[in-house]
């Protein structure tokens, strides 16, 4: 981790004096000296623009089969090696990032949005409805996460769309319960009470007023909410639960690889090694976003 | 203190309550209701055979009525009877219940040896080498996707070294403790690397805290030796919310081993729990469910009472 950085900014920044500095520059400016969320920053980008550039930079097409080098361990032609039907593990890699790293992307800021959506409710309405919110999220808590998306997943179906669905509504809990605490400390500020004062009404006190001192704190949990549901959509797959073949996602191309482990370990180690890079990524920007964001550090 | 146990635990009751309703909703929203299962495999043809069947199961009752029978039954200890074995869902779940435990067991205590002394000496060295280390293992064995970290120890110690066994828990016709200990390693390994990650993060950040505090320089300041006032003084404090974080972890092992035990075959609840889901086991699938949420739920009751029995200054009310 970088180090936090304590001392007060003065220095001449390009130009620009200290006092007029956004909150936004600085907190760019802090970003930039965590090296490794910057590093990662670069590499996320970089699998992210390999994986949707898929069909473009793809050297083979993700189903095309050829009987002819079935099973090749990693060489000049086929980088990663191919599988069982021939098919280019490289060219499956990057289709299923696609799928991935979507489905990771919507499904944590569907749940974010979610988490958001109850905890300011909670935090803001507070008494009866922040009592009933509230349970409901101690209870949508209790029930163990894993195996209740195993379940719904097998009747839900196993598009990436109701993947996404079933990921996002099952981990709003920690934002929302986040949300609330946030608004429950600034709802009582004197500007919120001379926005009430002046006649604003609930929602632009909420979404003008409120939501934007408490923006950090979502966009932490949001970035690490991606990390989450990759590794839960993987996890899924590889239980025969996710998206089914012959889409490639990182996770089924696991589950397919595991009966011919030990025989061609390479297609059990690349989409692993896809998985970990990518969430580590994510997991990094999350951290330096936390040093950056975060003005008590 | 006794009235604040009460209270939480009469609290419990509602919440407890919600859960067995979205349970059962959820189940009997499955295509086909949990009958469906047992018509699907063709067990009946004869319509009246069908309906004696519905009325036998109870599924002809209204769905409140049903919720009821269930609910009241699971009061008296009575989970239903499984679709597979016909046997009671208690008896199935007391039965792959120890080889959980005991895995978890071990893997808990694995973590927590590992955990402990890593996160503290990251703090008492922070921005070391050591520190740094420690952290960027801890971020990978975070990113890392638990059932790929077991297939790749097994490739590596089963298919390639074969010093390890690749799944179950012995060698059928051999009972030492050597061949326990093999089939244990794995498993263990793998379920304890995600706690140890947590648990040494966690503990690093909550030294660092506390080394800041006053008191912490008051009992440098008095001359004690260092170790004194790290072992006594800071890592006392130190380690409550720890606590917290370890029992609450401790309460969602059957999330925990769902994954870890279909790889390595390990005959738990976890491992039931999935081959229940490919039968579609409905009672057995309501009763493990119903089983992982009241120990998450008493868990968070007991979490909350060693913190503020650690802690002092946490008042009961």
């Amino acid at each position: 981790m970088a180090a936090p950085i304590m001392e007060p900014q003065t220095a001449e920044v390009e130009g620009i004096t200290a006092a007029q500095r956004s909150n936004a520059r600085i907190a760019w400016d802090k970003f930039r000296k965590h090296k490794l969320a910057v590093a990662s920053t670069c590499l996320l980008l970089a699998i992210a623009a390999l994986c949707f550039l898929a069909p473009l930079i793809a050297p083979y097409k993700f189903d095309a089969i050829d009987l002819r080098n079935i099973r090749r361990p990693p060489s000049a032609r086929h980088v990663f090696g191919t599988d069982g039907l021939g098919r280019d593990l490289f060219t499956r890699l990057l289709y299923g990032g696609r799928i991935s790293v979507t489905i990771g992307l919507s499904a944590a800021l569907l749940g974010s949005m979610l988490g958001t959506l109850i905890g300011s409710a909670a935090g803001y309405y507070g008494r009866g409805v922040d009592n009933l919110l509230m349970r409901l999220t101690d209870l949508a808590y209790s029930i163990p996460t894993l195996p209740l998306i195993i379940v719904i997943s097998a009747y839900a179906g196993s598009s990436i769309a109701s993947l996404v669905a079933i990921i996002g509504f099952l981990s709003w809990m920690t934002t929302a319960r986040v949300v609330r605490g946030s608004i429950l400390s600034v709802k009582e500020n004197e500007y919120v009470v001379a926005a009430r004062a002046l006649g604003f009404g609930d929602l632009p006190i909420i979404l003008r007023h409120i939501l934007p001192n408490i923006g950090n704190s979502i966009i932490i949990g949001t970035t690490l909410g991606v990390g989450n549901a990759i590794i839960l959509e993987s996890s899924l797959s590889f239980l025969g639960m996710g998206v089914n073949p012959p889409t490639p996602t990182w996770g089924n191309m696991l589950m397919d690889s595991q009966a011919t482990m030990a025989t061609e370990p390479w297609l059990t180690f690349f989409p692993g090694m896809a998985i970990l890079m990518t969430v580590l990524c994510v997991n990094f920007i999350g951290d330096g976003l936390q040093d950056a964001l975060d003005p008590t550090l | 203190m006794a009235r604040y146990i009460v209270k939480r635990i009469a609290q419990m009751i509602p919440l407890l309550i919600g859960i067995s309703i979205v349970i059962f909703g959820i189940i009997q929203a499955a295509p086909g209701g949990p009958e469906g299962t047992l018509l699907d495999r063709g067990m009946f043809v004869d319509p009246a055979a069908i309906d004696a069947y519905r009325a036998k199961l109870g599924v002809d009752k209204p769905l409140y009525l049903q919720y009821l029978r269930w609910a009241g039954a699971m009061l008296g200890g009575d989970m239903g009877v499984s679709f597979q074995t016909q046997r009671p869902v208690l008896d199935m779940i007391a039965e792959r219940l120890p080889d959980t435990v005991r895995l978890m067991g071990i893997s808990f205590a694995l973590a927590f040896c590992l955990a402990i002394p890593l996160g503290v000496f990251s703090a008492l060295r922070q921005y070391s080498v050591f520190d740094y280390v420690s952290t960027g293992l801890a971020f990978v064995a975070i990113a890392m996707p638990v059932f790929w970290f077991g297939l790749m120890l097994q490739y590596l110690f089963s298919v390639r070294l074969q010093w390890l066994p690749v799944a179950g828990t012995a060698t059928i016709g051999v009972d030492t403790l050597l061949d326990k200990l093999k089939h244990i390693a794995m498993p263990a390994t793998v379920l304890s690397l995600t706690y140890v990650a947590g648990w040494s993060r966690y503990m690093r950040s909550s030294m660092l805290v506390v080394l800041k505090q006053d008191y912490i320089r008051t009992a440098h300041s008095k001359g004690l030796l260092k170790k004194t006032v790290i072992v006594a003084h800071a890592l006392k404090n130190a380690g409550i919310p720890v606590v917290s974080v370890i029992t609450q972890d401790i309460a969602r092992i059957f999330s925990g081993a769902v994954i870890t035990e279909t790889i390595f075959g390990w005959p738990g609840i976890g491992r039931m729990f999935i081959q229940a889901m490919s039968a579609r086991d409905y009672p057995l699938l309501m009763g493990i469910l119903m089983m992982g949420s009241t120990m998450v739920v008493a868990f968070n009751l007991l979490a909350d009472i060693i913190y503020g029995w650690l802690d002092p200054r946490i008042s009961f009310k």
